[in-house]
């Protein structure tokens, strides 16, 4: 799938935006005053700008609160509402926490666990996907879900529960990728089943339909990322979960934090944009790819 | 609404025979044509006179090789357009509630209006049926011509949809799949016609006719005479960020 840089920030930065929110609901940190606004000012804008860049992706942004309509039926519905109903429910606490010192603990437990489901929200948006059978699986939501809430421990400076939940996120993510090489073959669908010519013998393309590129082929048919995605895993496993818990296994330290953070983010990036470049669509089987 | 019908009076849709299909490309520019020209947004084509020019098309047609152990191998000509499916995963997905599939006759649609082109559909649909056009930025999809089939203004022969009317093999049949006695649906009885991917559970309402058995020569592999060059259809190497990353990670 072609890796849209909107959305691999909107699913990075909003994902560590609301497992910042999630904890501060939670009330593993209780800030008040100018630190609330820090706080939270963070997780309000990690979040805001994950899903200002979504909007990016799309070819009619001015009609976007339309996307509003269809949580019954749609993941994609779904992850707008919940996400504007976390950040409604979860402002009265905070500024409560900021302007008043006092906060809100049910209204920021309510937030808290509304944020943990906006980002089960976002995973299912490609989880839900049986064209990618990559994505279709259980392991997907647990890596979205845990990278939100290892990044936003981290943002908390919940050193102890951030080293945790790196450990934990490298085992998802490792899951996740061992799960979905075989995800593919195990969809059942090949070029036989695409074309229906299977029980004829061995199907193969002979002359695609068009001599150039469109639509289909680069938002479901992208290969670069296949050809290296051994090495980028390597990457986003190192940076993204390993090193920062390692960094986290250190005295505290600003120094230790800041870095793990750095490496934890561009660790992720790289995590993000693997998850889209190298999950096979299915509709490659009727361009021999 | 993007919530599916839980039945729909009629499911019209198409039957392609694969035994008669010459692989003409005419079904796909007749289609081009009325679609550009009617219902909705025009179907763009951009860099149209340049050296990558691309457009969006609602019906395409590949052509596969079935290579087969005791028979010379087969070419098939395989126009690919909606299915219509009756558990349709690009419909649920839509946010907007711009995809929806009708309860009257099964059509699959778009409303133009409220697209806010997410691309979305298009990645949940399993066939590529769905292409999002480079000019007006909304999801392009078949509508089985729903502007020829009911309309009074055309000669009763032309009411079926543009791709059906232009084939010259006859190799397109418009109907009622829901009907038994249809000439689709008899036509799918007889000839064993099929789903494309069943195990996507998308149920699609277009059925395929499967070529019939011919060409028993004796003849040794022919394949290896066909074989395409090799790389000919792959995207040009990357440029910009992409090249770059490209080359990086090779370095690594």
């Amino acid at each position: 799938m072609h890796p849209a840089p909107s959305l691999i920030l909107f699913t990075t930065l909003s994902g560590i935006g609301f497992g910042l929110l999630a904890w501060l609901g939670f009330g593993l940190r209780t800030p008040t005053g100018f630190a609330a606004i820090v706080f939270f000012g963070l997780g309000y804008g990690l979040a805001g700008i994950g899903l200002i860049a979504a909007a990016f992706h799309l070819g009619h942004p001015e009609r976007a609160l339309l996307a509003f309509t269809q949580w019954r039926s749609s993941w994609l519905s779904r992850e707008a509402v919940l996400s504007a109903a976390t950040l409604a429910i979860m402002a009265p606490h905070a500024a409560a926490s900021a302007f008043w010192d006092t906060p809100l603990p049910v209204l920021g437990w309510i937030g808290g666990a509304l944020s943990l489901v906006t980002i089960f929200a976002t995973a299912m948006i490609y989880a839900q996907i049986r064209a990618v059978p990559r994505w279709h699986h259980w392991s997907t939501p647990p890596v979205f879900v845990l990278a939100g809430l290892a990044g936003g421990a981290l943002l908390a400076a919940k050193l102890t529960i951030a080293l945790w939940l790196m450990l934990a996120l490298s085992m998802a993510m490792v899951a996740h990728w061992v799960a979905g090489d075989r995800r593919l073959a195990a969809s059942g669908s090949d070029a036989g089943t695409a074309t229906g010519l299977g029980g004829l013998g061995r199907v193969r393309l002979l002359e695609p339909p068009h001599s150039g590129r469109n639509y289909l082929l680069r938002e479901m048919v992208h290969i670069v990322g296949r050809k290296h995605a051994h090495k980028l895993r390597l990457i986003a496993l190192g940076l993204g979960a390993l090193a920062p818990a390692l960094l986290l296994m250190l005295p505290a330290s600003y120094a230790a934090a800041f870095l793990a953070l750095a490496l934890h983010l561009a660790g992720m990036l790289a995590q993000r944009w693997l998850f889209f470049a190298e999950a096979e669509h299915v509709v490659g089987f009727y361009y021999g790819r | 609404m993007t919530q599916l019908p839980q039945t729909t009076q009629k499911k019209l849709g198409l039957v392609i025979d694969l035994d008669t299909c010459v692989g003409c490309h005419a079904c796909v520019i007749s289609c081009k044509g009325w679609n550009t020209q009617a219902y909705g947004a025009p179907l763009s084509d951009m860099d149209a006179y340049g050296d990558q020019p691309e457009g969006t098309f609602l019906n395409r047609v590949h052509s596969f090789e079935v290579a087969r152990d005791q028979a010379p191998p087969m070419v098939v000509h395989f126009p690919k357009s909606c299915l219509h499916c009756d558990d349709a995963p690009c419909v649920t997905v839509c946010p907007t509630g711009a995809s929806y599939k009708r309860s009257e006759d099964g059509i699959v649609l778009v409303n133009e209006d409220a697209c806010i082109g997410c691309g979305l559909c298009a990645w949940a649909c399993p066939y590529g049926a769905r292409e999002m056009d480079g000019a007006s930025r909304v999801m392009k999809k078949c509508t089985l011509c729903v502007d020829r089939i009911y309309n009074e203004n055309l000669p009763e022969e032309d009411r079926e949809p543009a791709c059906v009317r232009t084939c010259p093999s006859n190799a397109r049949h418009f109907g009622d799949l829901s009907d038994p006695d249809s000439d689709v649906s008899k036509l799918v009885a007889a000839r064993e016609g099929f789903d494309l991917m069943p195990e996507q559970d998308t149920a699609p309402v277009n059925k395929y006719l499967p070529p019939r058995a011919r060409d028993n020569l004796d003849i040794p592999d022919l394949a290896s005479l066909c074989d395409p060059v090799p790389g000919a259809a792959d995207a040009p190497a990357a440029k910009g960020f992409l090249g770059w990353l490209d080359r990086a990670l090779e370095k690594i």
